[in-house]
């Protein structure tokens, strides 16, 4: 099948639904600490599924939607080349192979978790943990940072969330029209 | 029999499915209170040591989901959870997709990722606030979280080389 698409500049490749449950499987082996640059080497440098700009153009559309980013890329990328199997192989191979195996760190985890030398190890991961998250909040504020009303968002948010502890749906339905109806109004 | 805590997983995985504006990390908090204080599925001490173990292990950081799902339910805890958590927000993205598409320079379309982007960033922020909370219990874990933000900050380190360190240092007894 090939066809053009909306925005394409090339026809679309001919690939399997198992082809894209086999690669998509080794994306889901090769991902420490972060999935999605094994996901673009594979999809844009590798196979050539994407190029370069809709890579760019999925990613944005998977981080505007709510749901875990690589999967709404993995529905996206089957989608375009094999509709609703497409989608399903594609997220399924790539949630196959961690699945099991943090499924198995955890029965493992579960055995010796009450060792001193395990709980301090947690501990300190934990510790470390968090502190990748802060990081990554700061490094995800770069683009934000010369734009009073959006820092002023992102405050909100934090504070509302962070230290206020009001629930997520209330926070969402309050600011998400909020900060629309700003960016609407400054829009060029 | 379905038990009951399948139920309560799978709604309210479903729910946060769709309320997870910048992905798992994001509805952390929500989670948090959710597993911990409204349906007693674990203790503060169990979601860190999951927290922890979905940092250390491969794959997307969506996999937290499954190990609450595990620890609430065991494996069927863990699938129910992961289905509920990709399901409603995945079915959106496959009826969105071809819209957006077509809307690619649309103004509106601009706007509205202008708008997200900060109320991501804030969520992530204060998902990283409430898990050092949780997670640092002495003055040396908030050592260990702060020096893994200037590392993260101002070097190339790979995270699970730092996550590798702490742990050491744990297993040392330092934290």
């Amino acid at each position: 099948m090939t066809a053009a698409r909306p925005g394409g500049d090339r026809p679309l490749p001919e690939v399997t639904t198992g082809a894209l449950f086999t690669a998509f499987l080794k994306v889901g082996l090769s991902g420490f600490g972060g999935v999605l640059p094994f996901a673009r080497r594979m999809l844009v440098d590798q196979r050539r599924w994407l190029t370069e700009r809709e890579f760019i153009e999925v990613l944005s559309l998977s981080q505007f939607l709510p749901g875990p980013n690589i999967v709404n890329v993995t529905v996206i990328v089957g989608r375009r080349f094999r509709g609703v199997a497409g989608s399903i192989a594609a997220s399924l191979g790539l949630m196959l192979m961690p699945l099991l195996i943090v499924l198995l760190l955890a029965t493992v985890y579960a055995q010796v978790a009450q060792h001193p030398a395990v709980r301090g190890a947690t501990a300190g991961v934990s510790a470390a943990a968090a502190g990748l998250l802060l990081a990554m909040a700061v490094k995800m504020a770069t683009p934000i940072r010369r734009t009073p009303w959006q820092i002023g968002i992102a405050v909100l948010a934090f504070v509302a969330i962070g230290i206020a502890r009001v629930p997520l749906p209330l926070v969402l339905v309050v600011l998400v029209p909020l900060s629309v109806a700003i960016a609407w109004r400054r829009r060029p | 029999m379905i038990s009951p805590a399948l139920v309560e997983i799978a709604v309210e995985f479903m729910i946060l499915s769709l309320l997870s504006f910048g992905g798992a990390n994001a509805i952390l908090p929500e989670i948090h209170q959710r597993a911990v204080d409204v349906h007693h599925w674990m203790t503060d001490a169990d979601f860190t040591q999951m927290f922890a173990l979905s940092q250390a292990a491969p794959g997307p950081n969506v996999l937290i989901v499954s190990l609450i799902g595990w620890k609430a339910a065991g494996v069927a805890g863990a699938l129910v959870a992961m289905a509920a958590m990709c399901g409603p927000s995945s079915i959106l993205t496959y009826g969105v997709a071809h819209a957006w598409e077509r809307f690619r320079d649309a103004p509106l379309r601009i706007a509205i990722q202008q708008a997200l982007a900060p109320v991501t960033v804030g969520l992530i922020l204060a998902a990283g606030y409430v898990l050092t909370l949780i997670a640092d219990k002495t003055w040396q874990a908030f050592i260990v979280t702060g020096t893994t933000v200037v590392l993260s900050l101002t070097t190339r380190a790979h995270p699970l080389w730092i996550l590798g360190a702490a742990a050491a240092a744990g297993a040392a007894g330092l934290v």
